[in-house]
């Protein structure tokens, strides 16, 4: 089926399969692999994305229910060629081990950001809980998230 | 001079710098095994074998060949080479072979045009199955009259070792039985691989692995093919921990893309995955320690089983492991220790983190502390007093030779401050976040909350043991290019994610001076790197880096026409400095004077020679050792059986620390993975069949769950070893559950002989793991690992001949 969908800022189309999941048609049919495929379930949030401004689980939600929708992925963050705040702080922060949950962490902690710039540990914790990271043991990670506050105020 | 060159290079040894391929992971453009692509590409599936033990009584494939879209189905007929493999011992079928011993065994697979029309296809394979009785026990698989899993029996190996006087007596007594479950490595990043025919017969593969040239050294047979026709290509690796040593989908993808001619990609889902890699072998340890009233070892006797499954994988020298490391980080003059690895139609075991030594830590320092109580010590004191130190005797007879801080990681560890009392509000309640369970699951307000503190010592090897010599290669290039002197590295050490890549360029900057460092992607077009496990490569493939970047320096040193001594290089008294070569403190000449020609060097690095076991399980076995303490806090909520970690302190020896942050980060994500195994991981097993293959069912620490980590790096460099390091990546993930478990012990006074640690198990509902007394000792022809005795193709060792 024909779908239409906003993607990253650009009206775009894709020939995807009925049953196909949004994560698919994004890495398969618009060539956007970014968003990772972990788990099919939503357990583990490497596939995280904005769907018309919410996060969402990209694996939980149907192709067709991106028609005539806005997508962002986590593609749109360093359009421009320069890291995103939250990207940045990734890597200085040593939260990028083997990278897998990165893309859907990043999404999700520049989600939480955009709502809340200065959030307390246990805000954080309960927000990033839909996140699994195995390699890091989430320590960084936290780090990282204070790090980018701290940027994207300053 | 080394300090000054040392200093003169940014992003060197010693530095947090940062991660290589940090910039395209957090873009997402980092190409992992599941985002491989070809023009015209094919995509295979697997039909996996339902029942744990059966007979196949047929395979009906034409249904399938005819669906839509099929390009082949192919079954262990079609197998072009030898029909099995194996990492140790080649006892696996590629594909079933009249028989499927465990639930998930590769049956037949398929080649469609699309991943669905793959799936479709194999649905309409018809198998005929005569189920058999299945062997789902370790112990079980001792009994004389249980089904044989192959031709030599169920027993995969058997360890025994007899040090000093095993029959020594003792004042004081403990003993305990312990079981572990069997956990999944659970890497993010599923198993993928793109294999693409090529014009000369021959194949080109990219695929996730932890060892390329051990996966050619299976795949090339099975497909009739020598080794120089299958290329390997290392594929983005989402996390291995273990999980990746052994061949999944390899073969199979080469198989169909030689026989259709097109390029196949495989990508397993995360049910596939819980299915199509190895686990960590479930354990029983029987354990009596005794010792003397002041508290000094004198004789520790250790039984321990773990079920291999119903192939070899690398049983046999998780075994070894287990069973050289099972009475702990301590001096004990008297033992005997007895390790069995059996085969079950269980799902197969083989590597994981740790690697054999988180089992018999759970089992080693929960005794430890049970004898500190007995003897009215503290439980800290009690290990220190029994530390090992350089020049310690192993019950293997092996003399400590290197470093050896066991005492500096307790004291560090325990020196480290411990986590404030939660706050109260007037009426004494706490912040709902902050109970066990948290706001969802904490129906209480913590009336029946109890605090407690475990502590835990352990150690491991590092690099492989019992004579292997693992080396590893490297070739290094200098040349002059139009910004100034490059160098590259190349070689097929795996990144799995815990930052092997960038250490290679800061040990290539601090040797050379040289600040710009390009890494060629690891494949076969260089020599064997050895596995990315037994927290070996930053050791081994440091080693071989250091070695030739040393060999560019002497030859920069012949091309500017300075006298070179022998080991000039190796004593730093050549150098690049700010552009210069230095000699004796002199500078000599301008580098890019000397590189009109670029320099390629290719060197590879051997550890020192170790031994296989001698009568009485005797030998120098292992290379070296990394050690590591941690101490857990943790809340208990009494009434639900909830599990709040407050806290984990950890000191850890890593000979030294190349890149700190990354060290502190193996620290950490090690730490994780033993919570999981303490208080979540484990998959159900039910009649030998998986019951929990998902993330919904097999829990995982998420962010709640892990608590903030403080973290001592204990730095007292291996002598004898480039640059003086260890490794990093295991040794916490050996102590961290068994300090866990501790905590809960001490919190809840109950006895906790088995991890995971369920809720139930912390409100009495479950009694302890109880036994009936320790399995039998089989009786086997030797050390060696039985498949070995009856011929059985060797896997790993023909690869260390060949080299």
């Amino acid at each position: 089926m024909l779908i239409r969908v906003n993607v990253n800022g650009e009206w775009r189309e894709a020939d995807a399969w009925e049953g196909s999941s949004l994560l698919s048609m994004l890495r398969d049919d618009l060539g956007l692999p970014g968003s990772k495929n972990a788990c099919e379930q939503g357990e583990c949030g490497s596939c995280s994305v904005w769907l018309d401004g919410d996060l969402v689980c990209s694996c939980l939600v149907l192709a067709a229910q991106a028609h005539e929708c806005e997508v962002r992925t986590v593609e749109s963050l360093s359009g421009g060629g320069e890291l995103h705040p939250v990207q940045e702080a990734f890597i200085e922060a040593g939260a990028v081990q083997c990278g897998f949950c990165t893309p859907g962490l990043i999404v999700a902690v520049t989600d939480l950001l955009s709502h809340n710039p200065s959030p307390s540990e246990a805000s954080v914790r309960e927000a990033l809980s839909g996140n699994l990271c195995r390699c890091t043991g989430y320590q960084k990670i936290l780090d990282a998230v204070q790090l980018s506050a701290k940027g994207m105020i300053g | 001079m080394s300090q000054r060159v040392a200093e003169g290079v940014r992003q060197g040894i010693g530095e947090s710098v940062r991660r290589v391929d940090g910039i395209p992971k957090v873009r997402g453009s980092f190409a992992y095994g599941s985002d491989l692509w070809h023009e015209r590409m094919l995509w295979g599936h697997t039909l996996r074998s339902p029942h744990a033990h059966a007979r196949i009584r047929s395979i009906e494939v034409s249904k399938a060949i005819a669906a839509p879209g099929v390009l082949a189905v192919l079954t262990a007929e079609d197998v072009p080479g030898r029909k099995i493999y194996g990492l140790e011992f080649a006892d696996q079928p590629v594909m079933a072979i009249d028989r499927v011993r465990y639930h998930g065994e590769p049956v037949a697979i398929v080649a469609a045009e699309t991943p669905e029309l793959a799936r479709r296809a194999a649905d309409r394979i018809a198998v005929e199955y005569e189920p058999l009785p299945a062997v789902t026990d370790m112990e079980q698989a001792l009994d004389p009259d249980a089904p044989k899993l192959h031709d030599w029996g169920n027993i995969l190996r058997h360890v025994s070792i007899v040090h000093g006087d095993p029959d020594a007596p003792a004042d004081v007594w403990v003993e305990g039985y312990y079981e572990t479950g069997m956990q999944d490595q659970a890497a993010l990043g599923p198993e993928g691989g793109l294999a693409i025919p090529a014009d000369d017969g021959g194949v080109d593969l990219y695929v996730t692995t932890q060892w390329l040239h051990v996966d050619r050294q299976q795949i090339a047979p099975c497909l009739g093919l020598p080794e120089e026709k299958v290329r390997i290509t290392l594929a983005g690796l989402g996390g291995a921990f273990g999980s990746r040593e052994d061949v999944h989908l390899q073969i199979h993808a080469c198989i169909l893309a030689l026989r259709t001619g097109r390029p196949v990609k495989f990508m397993y889902g995360r049910p596939e995955s819980f299915l199509g890699h190895v686990h960590r072998h479930p354990s029983r340890v029987w354990s009596r320690v005794g010792a003397t009233r002041e508290g000094r070892l004198v004789n520790v006797q250790v039984r321990l089983m773990i079920d291999g499954g119903a192939y070899a994988s690398s049983s046999p020298a998780v075994i070894a492991n287990a069973t050289t490391f099972a009475a702990g980080p301590y001096e004990v003059p008297n033992a005997r220790i007895d390790g069995t690895a059996v085969y079950t139609n269980n799902p197969p075991c083989g590597a994981m983190r740790g690697f054999g030594g988180p089992q018999v830590a759970f089992a080693y320092e929960a005794q430890m502390d049970k004898l500190a109580r007995a003897l009215g010590m503290d439980p800290v004191e009690l290990r220190l007093k029994n530390a090992l130190k350089p020049g310690s005797v192993l019950p293997t007879g092996q003399v400590i030779r290197g470093s050896a801080p066991v005492r500096q990681v307790i004291e560090r560890c325990a020196a480290l401050p411990l986590p404030p009392e939660e706050p109260r509000d007037e009426r004494g309640h706490r912040d709902p976040l902050s109970l066990p369970g948290g706001v969802a699951g904490n129906v209480g307000r913590g009336e029946a909350l109890k605090r407690g503190v475990g502590f835990a010592v352990g150690y491991k090897n590092v690099a492989y043991s019992e004579g292997f010599d693992d080396s590893t290669e490297a070739r290094v290039t200098l040349s002059q290019g139009a910004d100034g002197p490059i160098a590259e590295i190349h070689t097929a050490a795996v990144e799995c994610g815990g930052g092997v890549h960038t250490i290679l360029t800061q040990i290539a900057r601090t040797e050379l001076g040289v600040e710009r460092v390009v890494l060629h992607p690891p494949d076969t077009g260089v020599g064997s790197a050895g596995s990315s496990s037994a927290s070996r490569l930053t050791l081994m493939a440091g080693g071989a880096v250091q070695l030739a970047c040393r060999a560019i320096l002497e030859e920069l040193g012949r091309r500017s026409g300075v006298a070179m001594p022998e080991g000039m290089a190796e004593a730093r008294q050549i150098a690049v400095e700010g552009g210069q070569l230095i000699a004796a403190d002199e500078p000599v000449a301008a580098l890019e004077d000397l590189l009109s020609e670029p320099i390629v060097m290719t060197r590879t690095y051997h550890h020192r020679p170790t031994e296989s076991f001698g009568p009485g399980g005797q030998g120098d076995i292992h290379v070296m050792f990394a050690f590591a303490a941690e101490r857990a806090v943790v809340e208990v909520d009494e009434d639900l059986g909830l599990v709040r970690v407050v806290q984990i302190a950890a000191a850890q020896d890593v000979g030294r620390a190349i890149n700190p942050q990354g060290v502190t980060g193996q620290i950490e994500g090690g730490t994780a993975q033993g919570l999981g195994l303490a208080l979540m991981e484990e998959l159900q097993l039910k009649d030998g069949r998986i019951m929990n293959p998902s993330f919904t069912d097999y829990l995982l620490p998420t962010i709640l769950d892990m608590p903030p980590m403080v973290s001592e790096i204990v730095e007292d460099p291996e002598p004898g070893v480039p640059l003086g390091v260890k490794g990093a990546g295991e040794p916490s993930t050996i102590v961290s559950t068994a300090a866990i478990v501790a905590a809960l012990r001490d919190a809840t006074g109950r006895e906790l002989n088995r991890a995971p640690v369920k809720p139930d198990d912390l409100v009495g509902l479950r009694a302890p793991a109880v036994s009936s007394g320790p399995a039998p000792i089989p009786d086997v022809p030797g050390p060696k690992p039985i498949p070995e005795y009856h011929g059985v193709g060797a896997g790993q060792q023909e690869l260390m001949k060949s080299d």
